[in-house]
């Protein structure tokens, strides 16, 4: 590394990479840092590697080269490039959703027996969504489901069941652009072909057509997923836990669960308690199974069990590197390849378990729905047999762990603001047409080391929260902001605007809301349908004063998830660096401007957290004063 | 006194030298700003492809340059101590007989600004921007002499 710049805000984080510069080992930081000067073509969208006539770049300074072999321009370029990267994103969050809808339908035929249905109520109020008549038993209603949920998978007429959930004008609004998605696959596969040489070459229409496949995730694979797992693994409810590095025991077997889908993790959580493995454990001088996630496999686990969170996307490898992890298990997504070769420097063992995401020469073992239990044993049973191989020597655990309360939902948070017995969305809503509360905002998404950790998350939060708008956050975006300790009720004091203050104190919630992994950003879109249906901020979600963010992205996901909160009416501010989009001047205007007449939706970017809040605030203001809401009760 | 060599066996022809380059002589030094100021900056140094080779060409500060010789406003001067060719540019005439007898073929004529465009080593800054652009190092920034003996090495 060679320098001396702090590479993370959170203290945890950064006495463990000044252990690897110490010790010489190579991690995110020095790579990004062994990839410098990235590539400028790249960074503008402007390179094409799509057929062999090509690789073709544009030269941005206008000299050489205006377009490919093909006569594709800039513009179609960089389209192209950005709709690729929503057709990947979205395939990942709606895959995570296909496994889980398959998980419920083996379930129905009888082959899944470590799973069972956890929330009923949820059960028969998707049922009724999808037509099922919820008078028939339990087991007809699963099998229903199971049938109906899959086939939206490969649907080709008419449009996704959960599209209805939007405010009717928003649907409207789709309907319009034409960009209602039919089915989950067939919007990614359509997007795809589009990008095929010689297909679609009007940069707004590949737009339009990326819109469609994002809507695609965001209502439909991403909110299966969320629903489905709800429904078979149980609805989150506000929980009480501990993030950061520090959860990690010094004396106990450290399991680490990291990738994104639940259902096997779910395994793990339960065969973590298993007392045959707690007494082997005992025997091989632990004293207990300590269970830790990372990413949005911990968010999963944390939301419905309260299992204690590590830590975030590049605190990945820096568990590995406190040398007291014995297992790191791992399945999908965001699973950085380096881990191989830094797990072979400790005593750990990596585990992967998906067919789709194996490492060469890492331990496999595969998961199947089908024996799901025996196989998270099998896996939590290597970790206990390598606890004697841990070297004390070489053990770092950093002290830091913060408190923090997840596992908020659409159902059960305004449940909380309206109490148990007449459960609304109305206190809230009054809360923001009162002034009490400025709007809502959706902080999500990664960390990126172009940017100091977490260092974006946490400034723009405190900024917004300070400003009396109410913080609703996944993925790793709300991990970072819980180990500042802005997810607990107390942090509403010490850091929110007055009026939000007050709001946080009557109903003891944090002015910063856990809902989950990245795939239940689903729940942000449904919340956000639930506050129109209340009426009094507006017909549409474009009405609501609101706006979102991912302050320091950088997987593919996370464009998609920007382009279904964009579809959705949503101001979205992008932070740590810009989409590649800047090669194209008419692309960029395009998605900074000229979608929002076209969607009400619109993206920005920048490179400064502050700037980030003051835009979203200013957003959030125009859509106070178009409501004609009164003014802020304190400013 | 440092310059710029090139192993042209390791040139991918990425052209990560003229964005470097470009970046490095506009107004915001930012690559997504760099391309949309008003008054373009152009690379000084270009990828030239020969035989399957990637040669990038870039003003050589000859010792005995041609073309301050050529230049009839007496723009061009060469710095004996830095090595280099200076250009005044407010003497410059845009009659172009730089770029006609330069015999590198280095000097490319800017129509919009009606400069010459050449290479300054990125005269104000520690090392041209070229050489930390490189992704494979074929561009190196060496002192003369040192280059001389491998040479006679050889």
């Amino acid at each position: 590394m060679g320098n001396n710049k702090i590479k993370s805000i959170d203290p945890a984080s950064q006495q463990v990479i000044e252990k690897a510069e110490k010790e010489n080992i190579k991690i995110a930081w020095d790579r990004l840092e062994q990839q410098q000067p990235q590539c400028g073509f790249g960074q503008l969208g402007l390179c094409c590697t799509v057929c062999s006539m090509g690789p073709c770049r544009i030269d941005p300074f206008g000299e050489g080269a205006q377009k490919g072999v093909c006569g594709a321009n800039a513009d179609t370029i960089a389209a192209r490039n950005l709709a690729r990267k929503i057709a990947v994103g979205a395939s990942a969050h709606s895959d995570h959703g296909r496994d889980v809808v398959h998980t419920l339908y083996l379930l129905a035929q009888g082959k899944a027996h470590d799973y069972g249905i956890a929330d009923e109520d949820k059960l028969k109020e998707v049922c009724q969504e999808f037509g099922i008549d919820t008078n028939k038993d339990k087991e007809t209603m699963v099998k229903e489901l199971a049938d109906k949920a899959l086939s939206e998978f490969g649907r080709q007429e008419g449009e996704l069941t959960f599209i209805k959930r939007a405010p009717k004008k928003r649907q409207a609004i789709w309907k319009k652009m034409g960009v209602v998605p039919q089915g989950v696959d067939k919007a990614i596969v359509e997007l795809l072909h589009s990008t095929h040489i010689g297909v679609d070459n009007d940069y707004k229409n590949i737009m339009k057509t990326g819109l469609r496949t994002a809507l695609s995730d965001g209502w439909g694979g991403s909110m299966l997923a969320t629903d489905i797992q709800d429904i078979i693994l149980g609805s989150p409810a506000p929980i009480r836990s501990k993030v950061n590095l520090g959860v990690l025991k010094d004396d106990q077997v450290n399991i680490v669960v990291h990738g994104h889908e639940p259902v096997l993790s779910e395994m793990a959580v339960k065969a973590s308690q298993d007392p045959e493995l707690l007494k082997l454990a005992k025997e091989k001088g632990a004293q207990g199974i300590n269970l830790a996630g990372i990413c949005c496999t911990a968010n999963e686990v944390l939301m419905r069990h309260g299992i204690p969170v590590a830590g975030n996307f590049l605190q990945q490898e820096l568990a590995i590197l406190t040398g007291s992890v014995e297992v790191m298990m791992v399945d999908v997504q965001c699973i950085m390849p380096a881990l191989n070769e830094l797990s072979s420097c400790f005593h750990t063992k990596l585990i992967t378990t998906s067919p789709k995401a194996k490492f060469p020469g890492v331990t496999h073992v595969e998961f199947s729905t089908k024996n799901a239990y025996k196989i998270a044993k099998e896996i939590i049973r290597l970790g206990i047999e390598n606890y004697p191989n841990r070297n004390k020597a070489r053990v770092d655990i950093p002290k830091h762990q913060m408190d923090v309360v997840a596992g908020f939902t659409r159902e059960n948070v305004f449940s909380i603001l309206g109490g148990k017995y007449r459960a609304t969305y109305k206190p809230l809503n009054d809360a923001i047409i009162s002034g009490r509360v400025r709007g809502l905002a959706g902080v999500v998404g990664c960390n990126n080391p172009k940017q100091v950790h977490d260092y974006f998350h946490d400034r723009l939060v405190k900024e917004l929260i300070k400003q009396d708008v109410l913080v609703l956050q996944t993925g790793c975006a709300a991990i970072a902001c819980a180990k500042q300790g802005l997810l607990i009720p107390e942090a509403a004091k010490e850091y929110a605007g007055r009026g939000l203050q007050e709001v946080c104190d009557a109903v003891g919630i944090p002015p910063v809301l856990h809902l989950g992994s990245c795939v239940d950003n689903s729940r942000i879109l449904t919340a956000a349908s639930s506050v129109i249906a209340e009426g009094g901020l507006g017909e549409d979600i474009s009405d609501i004063p609101a706006a979102g963010a991912a302050p320091e992205w950088m997987s593919e996901k996370a464009v998609t998830i920007g382009f279904y909160f964009v579809a959705s009416g949503v101001f979205t501010v992008f932070g740590a660096s810009p989409f590649a989009t800047y090669g194209s001047k008419k692309l960029t205007d395009y998605l900074c401007s000229g979608l929002e007449e076209d969607i009400g939706g619109r993206f920005a970017f920048s490179d400064d957290p502050v700037k980030m809040a003051e835009m979203m605030i200013a957003h959030i203001d125009k859509k106070r004063e178009a409501l004609k809401l009164k003014p802020l009760m304190y400013k | 006194m440092k310059k710029l060599y090139y192993d042209v066996e390791k040139c991918l022809g990425c052209r990560s030298c003229e964005i470097a380059c470009a970046i490095a002589h506009s107004q915001s030094q930012e690559l997504s700003k760099a391309i949309r100021e008003e008054v373009l900056s152009l690379p000084r140094k270009k990828i030239f492809v020969s035989k399957g080779k990637n040669f990038p060409i870039s003003c050589r500060n000859c010792q005995d340059p041609k073309c301050v010789d050529a230049c009839m406003a007496k723009a061009l001067r060469y710095d004996k101590e830095r090595g280099i060719v200076l250009h005044d540019e407010s003497r410059c005439v845009g009659c172009w007989m730089c770029v006609m007898v330069c015999p590198y073929g280095a000097i490319r004529p800017n129509l919009k600004t009606r400069l010459p465009l050449r290479c300054d080593k990125c005269k104000d800054k520690d090392s041209p921007a070229c050489v930390a652009a490189c992704p494979t190092g074929a561009i190196i920034w060496q002192e003369e002499e040192i280059a001389l003996s491998q040479t006679d090495k050889k």
